[in-house]
């Protein structure tokens, strides 16, 4: 064993066993996609929840299931930040590597900072390994690691020697899959975290197949111990609990969040939640999520194509259910005739658009927030619908009851916006009580007297929702335009012309029912920093740090963007610049630059990943000049 | 289904009229679907449903116009997705009965795949494919259903694809029930929508019906009146399959082939002649039947196939059900705070 570099950050002790208290901590486990590294990840996050951490996490993971074994292309990521205050984003750098195999060091040592802590399962730094992630000489021998600190650990051979010895019988498969838990184990000793979360979590698991249970338990003590006896890490670590609102937390995805705001949005309404889909990263977690809670009045559909989930979710619409229907970026252009037919027959209605890197097939398990305009406008003729964004994982929840709202009210489509990586990240959650959240009324409409299908509501413009099954409200509704108020066929011109203006001020009218947009940071200033959707944490980040520098400069944050927030234009009006970052070419700042003239510049950043807080701040700093005085800690 | 008897005190007495909305029927003067309205109007009042619990979807054509002249809950979508918004619709409303208006092109081009889907699934679903072999409501171009050699204005020269048969997709596509039906007809197509409607799970019906304008007389030359009895069969639970004006003709199967053959002709008795069985689980034999067609063979008309498969709907009312007898209504709040929790003071 050797370690090339020892101590820790400040240089205090190096005696073993020394703890070193932290403030922040960002690890990526990086291995073979069959390596377990999600795994490994998850579990690190949940105990590090439960040990009242703030957290946030950024999972990478190939779109291939099992691309080939120790392939470039095969490598699975999983970054996970934890702090003793409130984080918003998974960090820009991590401050620990462990890979798990050569193709796993070559596709994320770029990401390690000078002077960052590597760990490597030497054991597979072999050279058909070395091969496969195109290294010509061994980095591990040749010098090149020079400026990390490097803790090579025989991970498979330990890994094997603990679980050969136990009598288990296991295969060398099995034993060799399990050796994630070694490596988790060995991260749990560093960071000082206890075992139980994952242990209880194996019990759970494999409660079924005890011989695989006592294997990852052993082998995660192994780890553990591993770590605690050699003198391989000079220092472990601790980092304290955050202050958090009080309260009871868990860990939540936002694909889980999403699913448990659509099964309380039907609980609030006292109706069937009916979600159609078709399978399509990075959504389909949403439809396993609901499909597995069966006891609490949803129904799910695994439709034959994204045209069948949509037409199925506004069938279910016009028999008065909670319909929904959920994809990723391909999917919702193929919905988009059908979401024009939900605007013009006026139904509630609820897509999930978890959006990846496009266009095509793009990169499916990538993050971007390039469908903005594609909700806003992919439909053919004038076919507004309301638009709303969760900002993070936690907040798909909120922003997702708030869509049924808006949507019952009003009748009217409204297009959820998350992304792949507000999706797959999680974060701690506050949950909320039920009891205390406002019921959802749905106002369906039972007398016959004077029924008119397209009478308008004179404050909302909604129409009434006439479901079959109500004697003496049959109607027809359909895709051919509609005279206001009686809604039978018409071609007349004026009609149109009024049709069309009433679905606009329709959607335009929701404004007076959502929240103005708050400011973080002062009511006025140089520069307003504006964003929408996932790049919440990483804006509020560097804004804040900005701010430390003397910097006068604001975040503002979409959550609803159309409508847009009444006070939205008033905000643009107070500050010398508006800078908008987008994982998109401008798709926001194009609609700010046009609807508010206002001469606001973007940053527009297209990797699949999210942004750095480094990138936003430099853009920042280039905008309203450096920071002179030196940068705090 | 609801099954509440007309006249039990639940639902008035109906008749054709309440179910006549109070919509101009705009289809060309002389077209087959003014005959399959009414006599979708006059079975309606038959089938002892509350009006309000009957739906009309359709998609896009000529065919799926329907829904606005029957005074019920109607839904007139997008082109081919009208299986669709009835599946969703069925799902979450399985008291609903829901009748899907389609056509040649909406059912079988741009809606194939919903087609084939709805069969296996054996939604309990009415579909009603108006089948006039070309799109009509485009003006005139060649659909899936047209026979090789079409001439339209897309097709000069003639068309070139191949046909798609309505009733061999449908039962290829594990359909539960098929049944087939004339425009014109009025004494077996209203006992065919019967049929559909006491049938559980997707009904599948292909109506021959004639476009005057844009493919007059195209099924003529088995359809017309004076030609009918001998070129049709209508084939009926239980009975022989004979045919004919004078009732001479009958269907024998020949090793795997079937046949026509004449009574009374080289010894042919009606003990020769197959008896229809709607129910045999196996469809070959219903796909046979069903791809009879003339010159050499009378078009079956009636019900092909009629087999009690469980529903879609009430498989998932069931599934929903087993999970929550076996672990009780979930509670949401419990739901929520599932997994690790930690609690901030």
């Amino acid at each position: 064993m050797t370690t090339t570099a020892k101590g820790s950050t400040n240089g205090k002790g190096s005696q073993q066993g020394h703890i070193q208290e932290l403030e922040r901590v960002t690890i990526r486990f990086a291995g073979d996609s069959g390596d377990g590294m999600q795994l490994a990840g998850t579990q690190f996050t949940n105990t590090s929840a439960v040990f009242g951490n703030d957290i946030s996490t950024l999972p990478d993971f190939p779109a291939e299931i099992r691309a080939p074994q120790g392939s470039l292309p095969g490598v699975s990521g999983f970054q996970i930040s934890f702090s003793s205050h409130q984080i918003y984003t998974p960090g820009d750098q991590p401050d620990v590597l462990v890979a798990m195999n050569p193709a796993a060091l070559q596709t994320n040592l770029s990401d390690l900072p000078a002077g960052g802590v590597l760990i490597v399962n030497e054991d597979e730094f072999t050279e058909v390994n070395l091969r496969k992630a195109a290294y010509t000489s061994n980095p591990l021998e040749d010098g090149s690691l020079k400026s990390y600190r490097v803790f090579r650990a025989p991970i498979s051979k330990l890994n094997s020697r603990a679980l050969e010895d136990a009598g288990l019988g296991l295969t060398a498969v099995q034993i060799d899959r399990s050796k994630n838990m070694f490596a988790l184990g060995l991260m749990y000793w560093m960071y000082s975290r206890p075992l139980e979360t994952t242990t209880h979590w194996i019990d759970e698991k494999f409660g079924k197949n005890p011989t695989i249970a006592e294997a990852n338990r052993r082998t995660l003590r192994a780890g553990y111990h591993y770590g605690e006896t050699t003198e391989m890490f000079a220092t472990h670590y601790h980092v304290p609990s955050a202050k958090l609102k009080p309260g009871v937390y868990r860990n939540i995805t936002g694909n889980e969040a999403t699913a448990l705001g659509l099964l309380t949005a039907a609980k609030l309404a006292g109706k069937t939640l009916f979600y159609a889909s078709y399978p399509i990263t990075p959504a389909s977690d949403v439809l396993h999520e609901l499909a597995a809670h069966k006891r609490f009045g949803v129904r799910t559909f695994q439709a034959e194509d994204e045209i069948a989930a949509v037409g199925a979710a506004i069938g279910a619409a016009f028999g008065g259910s909670l319909a929904v229907t959920g994809t990723s970026g391909p999917g919702l252009a193929l919905k988009s005739e059908a979401i024009a037919l939900a605007v013009t027959v006026e139904l509630p209605l609820v897509v999930i658009n978890v959006q990846r890197a496009g266009p095509s097939t793009g990169m499916p398990t990538k993050t971007e927030q390039a469908d903005l305009l594609q909700a806003f406008f992919g439909r053919n003729g004038e076919a507004p619908v309301a638009i709303v964004a969760p900002a993070t994982a936690s907040d798909c929840f909120n922003m997702i009851v708030e869509a049924w709202r808006i949507a019952v009210k009003y009748r009217v489509p409204v297009i959820f916006m998350s992304d792949g990586y507000l999706g797959i990240g999680s974060e701690p959650w506050l949950i909320p009580n039920v009891d205390e959240m406002k019921s959802l009324d749905l106002n369906l409409t039972t007398n016959p007297e004077g029924f008119q299908p397209y009478a308008r509501d004179p404050q909302t413009l909604a129409r009434p929702w006439a479901v079959p099954g109500t004697p003496g409200l049959e109607h027809r509704v359909g895709g051919i335009e509609k005279a206001n108020i009686t809604g039978n066929v018409s071609y007349d011109p004026e009609n149109h012309n009024t049709m069309v203006h009433l679905r606009a001020e329709k959607v335009a009218r929701i404004a007076q029912d959502i929240p103005d947009i708050e400011l973080d940071g002062d009511a006025t200033g140089d520069l307003l920093v504006l964003g929408w959707g996932s790049t919440y944490g990483v804006i509020t980040t560097a804004v804040r740090r900005a701010r430390e520098e003397g910097k006068k400069v604001s975040a503002a944050h979409l959550r609803y963007l159309n409508p847009f927030p009444r006070n939205l234009g008033d905000i643009l009006g107070r500050f010398d610049k508006v800078l908008i970052p987008e994982n998109n070419m401008g798709q926001l700042l194009l609609l700010i630059r046009g609807m508010f003239l206002v001469d606001a510049v973007g940053l527009n950043r297209i990797t699949g990943r999210p942004f750095t807080v480094s990138e936003i701040e430099n853009k920042i700093y280039e905008l309203v000049g450096k920071p002179t005085a030196a940068r705090k800690a | 289904m609801v099954t509440t008897e007309r006249g039990n005190g639940a639902i008035p007495v109906q008749t054709r009229k309440d179910f006549t909305s109070d919509q101009d029927v705009r289809w060309c003067p002389g077209c087959g679907d003014y005959s399959i309205l009414a006599q979708t109007q006059r079975v309606m009042p038959e089938l002892g449903l509350p009006r309000e619990n009957i739906v009309f979807i359709s998609g896009i054509g000529c065919a799926s116009r329907l829904p606005y002249y029957m005074n019920t809950y109607g839904f007139h979508s997008i082109h081919g997705r009208a299986i669709t918004l009835a599946t969703g619709l069925k799902i979450t409303r399985p008291e609903l009965s829901i009748w899907v208006t389609t056509g040649d092109g909406d059912a079988l081009s741009i809606g194939g795949n919903h087609l084939l889907h709805v069969m296996r699934r054996n939604v309990d679903l009415q579909i009603i494919l108006h089948n006039n072999e070309i799109y009509g409501l485009t003006k005139g171009q060649y659909s899936p259903t047209s026979a090789v050699g079409t001439r339209t204005k897309s097709s000069p020269e003639g068309s070139l694809d191949v046909p798609l048969h309505p009733v061999t997709i449908a039962l290829s596509a594990g359909a539960t029930f098929a049944a087939r039906g004339l425009d014109i007809d009025s004494q077996n197509l209203p006992r065919v929508l019967q049929a559909a409607h006491a049938h559980r799970g997707t009904s599948f019906v292909e109506v021959y019906q004639n476009c005057n304008i844009f493919n007059d007389g195209v099924f003529d030359n088995f359809a017309a009146k004076d030609v009918r009895a001998d070129r049709t069969i209508l084939l009926e639970a239980g009975k022989p399959m004979i045919f004919g004006k004078e009732r001479d003709k009958g269907i024998r199967l020949n090793g795997m082939q079937l046949e026509v053959v004449e009574l009374g002709r080289s010894g042919v008795t009606e003990g020769d002649l197959l008896v229809h069985d709607p129910t045999i689980e196996d469809p070959i034999l219903h796909i046979m039947l069903g791809r009879m067609g003339y010159p050499d063979f009378p078009v079956a008309l009636g019900v092909i196939r009629d087999v009690i498969h469980p529903t879609y709907d009430q498989l998932m009312i069931d599934q929903a059900d087993q999970i929550i007898r076996k672990m009780g209504e979930g509670s949401l709040q419990e739901l929520l705070r599932e997994g690790d929790t930690w609690t901030v003071e």
